[in-house]
């Protein structure tokens, strides 16, 4: 019978059947960040359970640790604990922790692509829901709870209700300006925020095959936006040439056999999708959030609509924009370029060619946060950071920063930000921020503008 | 873990739709490892004002919803983060059910680990649940779970679906790591096979 790529990752995982839909999955991969991670490792132990499989888990600082410059695991103080017991249960428990300022720290799902740690085919899971970004180089990755995380450690396995099968074809392609982050925030604004509640999504066409891995990355990322904790791209010859001499990824024999079974994966020509959906590609256009959840996203060049709920209601008051009002020449206060979706090179990279020889616009506070210790070394081996420096951004150490706000680092109440992250919620910025997502050459050009700027019009 | 069986009490209203889990607790205050002491900081940013103290807005600042047990939402209810926070924090202010016509996949997991029962139900019937919620203290709703029945304030009985599975765990309050630990021999069958066939995930590259 014909199989999607995620019928048969799923399948070749299962342990037991437990009847009723549910089965007993093997997990390959398991990532820590310093929120989830100290404390399931605490909680194991303390139930009297030892891990099943130290050697398939690693561990990162990310969320509650500073990105000032020159940052310490001191600098802010509300983290210090945590990530200290991170280091006390990782040495215990002899799982792997890449440390702040070491090569191989960093956002969590930037550093697991970036090592090799996820390969193609492997089920991996992490207390975090954005670890459906991993799903871009071909994995089955999900996103679990404190529960579930310690199930995972204690025996290897977690049980799981089996999803259904949904694909989003991109056909054609992407027009300039345009890329993966708007490709996937269209399908949100298309489709709904709980869309994929209840389906593994795995994204298709003619312009994800042409996407870079690392824009496959982002467009994984944002499946949790739409309901969906796993989403995912077929691995082929881009998946190969990314992960060919990463760390962790096999070599010798081992890539020879680990390459015929990926070859093996992607979804049979007639296997079953439960929904099926195609978007045209070149239709696309630069998008921006206007409202407190992602499905609340208009083009850039549109006007903030007219609200048709009282959710609508309360998400234009909270952003303080009128209906009916173009949403380009929005003033903006502050710009984050940075977090799982969007802190990889290639994202630096978008940015800095927004730069010209423009300035970050008087009274705009603007951040780069780079995804991981390796990425700013190598932005820094090209020169990047002084680019951006001298325009006027702050360059700021590894971390999730200003996505998530855990680490005593907040936008302003009150203030409009431009923001490369995936969550435009009520207060996720910081209380009271105002947060507009979009991509990070979207968010340079309102960096440099000092307003929301459609990108195609900043030559 | 803590069973659920039945439970009768206050609802409070909250008709929104995409009640996120940084709504639910914002991530400022998830550097406990404990798994309690959450409740205070539940719906942080709507129940308190920048100055620290109550808005008297909010449903659960208001008498009797002070009191809740259960809390009536509308469509994609825990959206967001996966933290697990979020049904501690449900739990420990006193709500053990939440009644919402859809659940986020994670938060719905989530909170079947902890005691925390989320029911299903049409929108139209949530619009009227609300209704009783905001009749206050003297509209309890009953909540059966053995006999898979929300029971509203004039005692007509409203039946709702919930997987079998999870349903057994949660009436018996079950550990299912203790469960899974039973399958120990499929598991090591599991690793030794996959290690065979598939040598480079584990063991020599790691």
């Amino acid at each position: 019978m014909a199989k999607t790529l995620f019928d048969k990752i799923w399948e070749s995982h299962v342990v037991a059947d437990l009847g009723e839909g549910w089965a007993l999955l093997h997990i390959d991969r398991v990532l820590l960040h310093d929120l989830s991670g100290a404390r399931a490792l605490t909680e194991i132990t303390d139930r009297g359970y030892r891990l099943a499989r130290p050697d398939l888990v690693f561990a990162t600082p990310d969320h509650a640790v500073s990105t000032l410059p020159g940052r310490t695991s001191e600098t802010f103080a509300g983290g210090a604990r945590t990530l200290a017991n991170l280091r006390i249960k990782a040495k215990e428990t002899g799982i792997r922790l890449f440390d702040l300022g070491q090569p191989g720290n960093g956002i969590v799902h930037v550093m697991a692509p970036e090592l090799g740690i996820v390969l193609p085919g492997l089920t991996l899971v992490c207390g975090d829901s954005h670890t459906c970004t991993n799903g871009g180089v071909g994995a089955l990755a999900f996103g679990i709870g404190a529960s579930e995380l310690s199930h995972v450690l204690a025996t290897q396995t977690l049980m799981q209700r089996r999803p259904r099968n949904m694909r989003i074809r991109f056909e054609g392609t992407l027009r300039p300006g345009v890329t993966a982050k708007d490709m996937i925030l269209a399908a949100i604004g298309r489709y709904g925020t709980a869309a994929g509640t209840g389906y593994a999504v795995e994204y298709a066409g003619s312009a994800v095959r042409a996407l870079p891995l690392e824009a496959r990355l982002t467009l994984c990322n944002l499946s949790i936006e739409m309901g969906a904790k796993m989403g995912m791209v077929a691995p082929d010859d881009v998946t190969f040439q990314y992960l060919a001499g990463r760390a962790f990824a096999p070599r010798g024999a081992d890539w020879a056999a680990a390459l015929a079974h990926w070859q093996s994966l992607p979804s049979d020509r007639e296997a079953h999708f439960d929904h099926d959906h195609r978007l045209e590609a070149g239709e696309i256009a630069p998008q921006i959030t206007w409202g407190t959840s992602p499905e609340q996203v208009i083009e850039v060049d549109a006007a903030v609509p007219q609200p048709h709920s009282a959710n609508d209601r309360a998400a234009l008051e909270y952003m303080g924009l009128e209906a009916g009002r173009p949403i380009a020449g929005t003033k903006v206060d502050w710009v984050f370029i940075g977090s799982c979706t969007n802190s990889r090179l290639s994202d630096l990279e978008a940015a800095a060619a927004m730069l010209g020889e423009r300035r970050v616009a008087p009274g705009v506070t603007a951040w780069i946060v780079p995804g991981s210790e390796t990425i700013k070394r190598e932005a820094e081996a090209a020169g990047l950071h002084r680019r951006f420096l001298a325009a006027g951004f702050e360059w700021r150490e590894p971390g999730c920063a200003l996505c998530v706000a855990a680490n005593g680092e907040a936008v302003p109440s009150g203030a409009r930000c431009v923001s490369t992250s995936n969550r435009n919620f009520v207060g996720r910025q910081g209380t009271g921020a105002r947060t507009h997502l979009a991509s990070p050459a979207m968010a340079a050009a309102a960096a440099l503008a000092g307003v929301i700027t459609d990108v195609r019009e900043f030559g | 873990m803590q069973a659920f069986t039945t439970l009768t009490g206050i609802a409070a209203p909250m008709p929104r739709a995409n009640v996120d889990t940084d709504q639910i607790i914002p991530a400022r205050f998830l550097k406990s490892i404990a798994r309690t002491g959450f409740g205070k900081n539940l719906f942080a940013n709507f129940r308190y004002r920048p100055d620290g103290t109550e808005n008297p807005d909010f449903v659960l600042n208001q008498e009797p919803y002070r009191k809740a047990e259960v809390l009536i939402a509308y469509e994609n209810f825990g959206c967001g983060s996966s933290r697990e926070h979020a049904p501690w924090a449900l739990t420990d202010f006193g709500i053990r059910c939440v009644i919402a016509p859809d659940f986020a996949d994670i938060f719905h997991n989530n909170s079947f680990k902890n005691g925390l029962l989320p029911v299903k139900l049409p929108r139209a019937v949530c619009e009227q649940l609300i209704e009783d919620a905001k009749l206050g203290g003297n509209a309890r709703v009953t909540v059966d779970l053995a006999r898979q029945v929300v029971i509203r304030p004039s005692g007509e009985e409203i039946p709702f679906e919930v997987d079998p599975l999870r349903k057994h765990l949660l009436l018996n309050g079950l550990d299912d790591i203790g469960q899974t630990l039973e399958h120990v021999s499929a598991i090591d069958g599991y690793e030794a096979k996959q290690k065979s066939a598939q040598p480079w995930l584990g063991g020599n590259s790691l």
